[in-house]
C-alpha cells in the first residue's frame, strides 16, 4: 500500500483551482488563433481577438479568465493500492477548493440549497467523480465549470431506432437553440450510451479531451467531424453575433448501453474551457 | 468605433445601430438576478430605487474579488435572458442601456423601441480584459449580495457591440442569417 496524506491532496487541489482559472490551456489558445484566421465576420474576428488578449492579461496578472470561476468538478482516478491517510479524502478536496478560491481571489458561486439559494461563501462543495483504477497513483483533474454554458446542456433518452441521424439532429439542434448564451466559440461534449446518469457524465468527461484530438474509433472520429461541420454551418459565430466559428471542437465519448436504450447527452463548454490535472 | 459617455440622451441612442462598435466611458451600474429582483420589488410597490437610473446603463456582472490594491477582479458579462422579466419596467423608468451577453426576448426588444434604449454585448469570458477598463468601483446598494451587490463603476473605453438598437433590430438574428449555410 502506498500512503498519500490528505494534506498533500488539499495542496494540489488548491493549486489546480488557481491554475485552471488563470491559465487557459495551450490547445484552446491554438484553436482560438486558428479561429481568428478563418473567421469571416469582422465582429467575430474582433471578439476572438479580445478573447485571446484576455487570456494573456489573465496569465500575466493572475486574474481569472472569466468572472464565473465556476462549480469545481473534480475527477479522481484513484489507484487501488493507495491508502489515504490523515483525514477524509472528500473533505481534503473541499478544503483545497476553499483555500484555492479564497487565496486565489476567485468568485464564490455556489448556493447551499437549489431552492433556498444561500451562498456557501467558499465555493464548496465540489462535485467529485471517483474512479478506482489499477496501480498506486492518484490523478486529480480540476475542471471549474461556468453556468452560462452548463445551462445550455441537455440529456435525451432516445430510442435505438432513432439511429445516428437523429442523434446528430439532437446535438446540432441543442447548439442551435443555445445561440449566443454559452459564450461561443464553444466546445461540445457528447455522451452516447450508458444509463441516464452515466451518459451525462460521459458528456462532461468528453470536455477534458485536448482540442484537436479525435476519438480513437474512426466511426466516432468521423461523427465528431460531421458534427463540427454542421455546428459551424449554423452561423451562430462568436458570442452568437454571426460568423463561421461557433465551435472549436466536438468530442464524443461512448459506453455500452441497454438493448432498449440510446441515451444522448450534450454538455456545452464555453471558450473559457478550464481543466488542469496533476498526478500524485 | 463610436465613443459614448454616460449619461446618454435619446439623441445618442438614435445614432446607434446594430453591429456598431462602441467604446463606453463614464459611470455605469452593475446588477444581476438577485439585485434586479429587489429593484423590481420596489417598483411594484411604487417605492424609490436606491440608484437613479435615468440616462444610465446597467451592466450585468458579478465580478471576482479584487486583489489587494486592485480596483476589481475579473468582470465580464453574464447571460442576459435571465434578466429579461426585469428589464422593461426599468427601461420605462428611463434606463437607457444594458450590457450583457446572449440574446434578449421579444418583450425586451419591444421595450427598447418603445423607450428608446439599446442593448450592448460585451465579450463573455473576457473578464480580465474588461477589468482593465474599470477605473473605479464602489458598492452603492445591497452589499449583502456579495458579488451580486449593485456597484457603481467608472469605465474608460469599455469595448461593446450594439446587439439590439432602438429600431427593433436584432444582431443575433441578422448576424446568424448572414453566415448560416
Ligand atoms: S459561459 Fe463561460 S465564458 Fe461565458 S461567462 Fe460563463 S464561464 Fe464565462
Amino acid at each position: 500500500m502506498r500512503k498519500i496524506d490528505t494534506q498533500k491532496i488539499t495542496e494540489v487541489v488548491k493549486r489546480l483551482c488557481m491554475e485552471a482559472n488563470y491559465y487557459l490551456g495551450d490547445d484552446i489558445v491554438k484553436a482560438l488563433k486558428k479561429a481568428q484566421r478563418i473567421e469571416e465576420s469582422p465582429i467575430g474576428k474582433e471578439i476572438i481577438k479580445q478573447i485571446l488578449e484576455n487570456s494573456q492579461i489573465a496569465r500575466k496578472e493572475k486574474l481569472p479568465i472569466c468572472q464565473d470561476t465556476g462549480f469545481v468538478v473534480v475527477f479522481l482516478e484513484l489507484g487501488q493500492k493507495i491508502n489515504i491517510t490523515g483525514g477524509e479524502l472528500y473533505e481534503a478536496i473541499n478544503e483545497g477548493v476553499r483555500q484555492g478560491y479564497r487565496s486565489g481571489f476567485l468568485r464564490n458561486s455556489i448556493v447551499k440549497d437549489p431552492l433556498k439559494r444561500e451562498n456557501t461563501g467558499d465555493n464548496t462543495p465540489a462535485v467529485i467523480h471517483t474512479e478506482i483504477v489499477a496501480g498506486d497513483k492518484l490523478k486529480i483533474t480540476v475542471a471549474p465549470k461556468g453556468c452560462g454554458s452548463e445551462n445550455m446542456s441537455e440529456i435525451k433518452m432516445m430510442s435505438p431506432s432513432d439511429g445516428i441521424c437523429r442523434v446528430v439532429d439532437f446535438v446540432v439542434d441543442r447548439v442551435n437553440r443555445s445561440g449566443g448564451n454559452p459564450c461561443p466559440p464553444i466546445i461540445v461534449g457528447v455522451g452516447i450510451g450508458g444509463t441516464f446518469e452515466k451518459c451525462a457524465q460521459l458528456a462532461k468527461q468528453a470536455l477534458l479531451r485536448t482540442v484537436g484530438i479525435r476519438n480513437p474509433d474512426s466511426f466516432y472520429a468521423d461523427l465528431e467531424k460531421r458534427l463540427l461541420e454542421k455546428i459551424n454551418n449554423l452561423g451562430i459565430g462568436p458570442m452568437g453575433l454571426g460568423g463561421r466559428v461557433t465551435a472549436l471542437d466536438v468530442f464524443v465519448e461512448t459506453y455500452p448501453c441497454h438493448i432498449a436504450g440510446l441515451p444522448v447527452a450534450v454538455n456545452i463548454q464555453c471558450h473559457a474551457a478550464r481543466h488542469k490535472e496533476a498526478v500524485i | 468605433m463610436i465613443k459614448l459617455t454616460t449619461p446618454v440622451t435619446n439623441n445618442d441612442i438614435e445614432k446607434l445601430k446594430i453591429g456598431d462598435n462602441v467604446l463606453l466611458s463614464g459611470l455605469i451600474y452593475t446588477s444581476r438576478d438577485a439585485a434586479h429582483k429587489r429593484l423590481k420589488g420596489l417598483l411594484d410597490k411604487g417605492e424609490e430605487l436606491p440608484i437613479d437610473i435615468r440616462g444610465q446603463m446597467i451592466y450585468y456582472v458579478g465580478p471576482t474579488p479584487a486583489r489587494p490594491g486592485k480596483i476589481i477582479g475579473s468582470a465580464g458579462p453574464t447571460t442576459s435572458y435571465r434578466i429579461d422579466p426585469y428589464a422593461p419596467p426599468l427601461l420605462a423608468k428611463g434606463l437607457k442601456g444594458m450590457i450583457g451577453k446572449g440574446p434578449r426576448g421579444e418583450e425586451v426588444i419591444e421595450a427598447l423601441k418603445r423607450y428608446k434604449a439599446v442593448y450592448f454585448v460585451a465579450v463573455g469570458g473576457a473578464g480580465a480584459l474588461i477589468a482593465k477598463c474599470i477605473k473605479k468601483a464602489s458598492i452603492v446598494a445591497y452589499p449583502d449580495l456579495g458579488p451580486e451587490a449593485i456597484r457603481c463603476l467608472e469605465v474608460k473605453n469599455l469595448p461593446l457591440i450594439v446587439a439590439n438598437d432602438c429600431y427593433g433590430q436584432d444582431l443575433f438574428k441578422e448576424g446568424v442569417k448572414r453566415y448560416r449555410k
